[in-house]
């Protein structure tokens, strides 16, 4: 066992672990933190994507012990004083998801691709989020969700959002 | 998917990393990024008995120029070589080629000198290394030494590193000026490269003075296209000229077949992607 801190979604925790436990099983079955899923186990999928001292990162290749004092973001994480994140907003706004398996995977990394380029073309987007598979929407709408994030995000735009449509799938 | 059991240790020296490396003796693997051991370690393809993380030792992270040379962390991730100034000036192949790795998630962690080190023939860093005649910088229980890109890579996952050393920087001359392209060939999304050429060419008055070119995964290990380089020294960088060069891209290679693809389409992929890299490298 190896003792590691880390802090998760702002907490601070002080744990045991073996050197083998996967990040994201140490989120999971350790924290509780269900939000991120285990999609391929083969670093294909992204749908286990946390931020590790704030970069993207796929927490099925991170060693629980590599995460020793740094600081976690999970999809839990996100939302601020029961508003939803902008880019979970938008997501909801543009019907961006259809399971739904993909989308704590999907949201952290377009929050993360829009830390670095905040006004991204549609290829640009799509090129971002290379590491994460949806093999339900076929992306369009994932793409919209982001390209409506990045207006909602951009410095000066009202941080209000509009409700959600009251038709699911209703396009724009 | 979880890796079988491991003793872990993160020193914080190169020392203690070397010492660590000798004590665990030939069953210890060393982790850089993870972003290939990871994979291979939950599949049980390997099941090492220590693993010794190098992300505690912050001199293996990092770029910095010496000189004529650009010197690039063993630890420095690929996300960073993107953004880095002396990269994009320098170095664009060994920008290109690491832009083309994985994805970004992937690219947050993964280092070069991971990379190197795993030696995977399919591996994008390889090809460019050898272009660009990296040095690698090794530190092992018998002090430093530097091994040259030609002679590092010995085979399939093989490399010149012995059980207890660590690559711990890659140095580069500058290709300040050149005109560069890495050309890359899979079917899907974040994946290995079926075949990719590097491409470095040096243009005077429309001529190329000088051409290098690498290929990745015509064999067991990077390999230089020399018949293409001679082909293209001395003439005028057109799409005739590309053709016919390119031409000559599998001669002296040893492609592997397997699931991806037999050898003799890698033989027609070298080709048709060495036309077009030396085209859009001549731009």
């Amino acid at each position: 066992m190896t003792q590691i801190r880390v802090t998760v979604d702002g907490v601070e925790y002080a744990d045991d672990v073996e050197p083998r436990m996967l990040l994201v099983y140490y989120l999971r079955e350790r924290l509780g933190k269900t939000g991120t899923v285990v999609g391929c186990d083969t670093s294909n999928c992204g749908a286990c994507t946390v931020h590790l001292n704030g970069q993207s990162v796929k927490s099925c290749s991170v060693l629980a012990v590599q995460a020793d004092g740094a600081e976690v973001t999970t999809i839990e994480g996100i939302a601020r004083d029961g508003q939803l994140h902008p880019v979970q907003q938008a997501f909801h706004d543009n019907h961006a998801l259809q399971c739904g398996y993909c989308t704590p995977g999907m949201i952290m990394q377009a929050i993360d691709l829009l830390g670095d380029n905040p006004d991204p073309d549609e290829q640009e987007i799509r090129e971002g989020l290379e590491g994460n598979l949806c093999r339900c929407t076929g992306y369009h709408n994932i793409v919209r969700a982001v390209q409506d994030a990045a207006r909602r995000m951009k410095p000066g735009a009202s941080a209000d959002t509009p409700a959600p449509a009251a038709v699911a799938g209703g396009g724009q | 998917m979880i890796p079988a059991k491991f003793d872990y240790v993160k020193p914080a020296s190169l020392a203690d990393a070397v010492a660590a490396l000798q004590q665990a003796g030939d069953d210890a693997k060393i982790i850089a990024g993870g972003q290939s051991l990871l994979p291979v370690l939950r599949l049980r393809m390997a099941a090492p008995s220590v693993v010794v993380d190098l992300g505690g030792i912050a001199e293996l992270k990092g770029i910095r120029e010496d000189g004529d040379k650009v010197v690039i962390g063993a630890m420095t991730p690929y996300y960073d070589i993107l953004r880095d100034d002396l990269v994009k000036q320098h170095l664009t192949l060994l920008a290109q080629a690491v832009a083309t790795v994985a994805d970004n998630q992937v690219r947050h962690r993964g280092t070069l000198g991971g990379a190197l080190a795993h030696a995977d023939p399919a591996g994008d860093l390889g090809a460019p290394a050898l272009v660009l005649d990296a040095e690698m910088v090794i530190t092992g229980p018998g002090g430093t030494r530097t091994v040259a890109a030609a002679d590092f890579f010995q085979g399939l996952f093989s490399t010149a590193l012995g059980e207890a050393d660590i690559l711990t920087e890659i140095r580069f001359p500058k290709f300040t000026g050149w005109r560069t392209h890495y050309e890359k060939f899979n079917r899907t999304a974040q994946a290995w490269s079926m075949v990719a050429v590097g491409v470095a060419l040096k243009i005077d008055g429309g001529t190329i003075s000088e051409a290098r070119v690498g290929l990745t995964n015509m064999g067991d290990r990077p390999l230089r296209a020399t018949a293409v380089e001679q082909a293209l020294v001395g003439q005028q960088a057109t799409a005739d000229v590309a053709k016919a060069a390119a031409a000559h891209a599998a001669e002296g290679t040893a492609a592997p077949s397997d699931a991806d693809a037999a050898a003799d389409y890698r033989e027609h992929l070298a080709r048709v992607l060495t036309g077009r890299a030396v085209l859009a490298a001549a731009g």
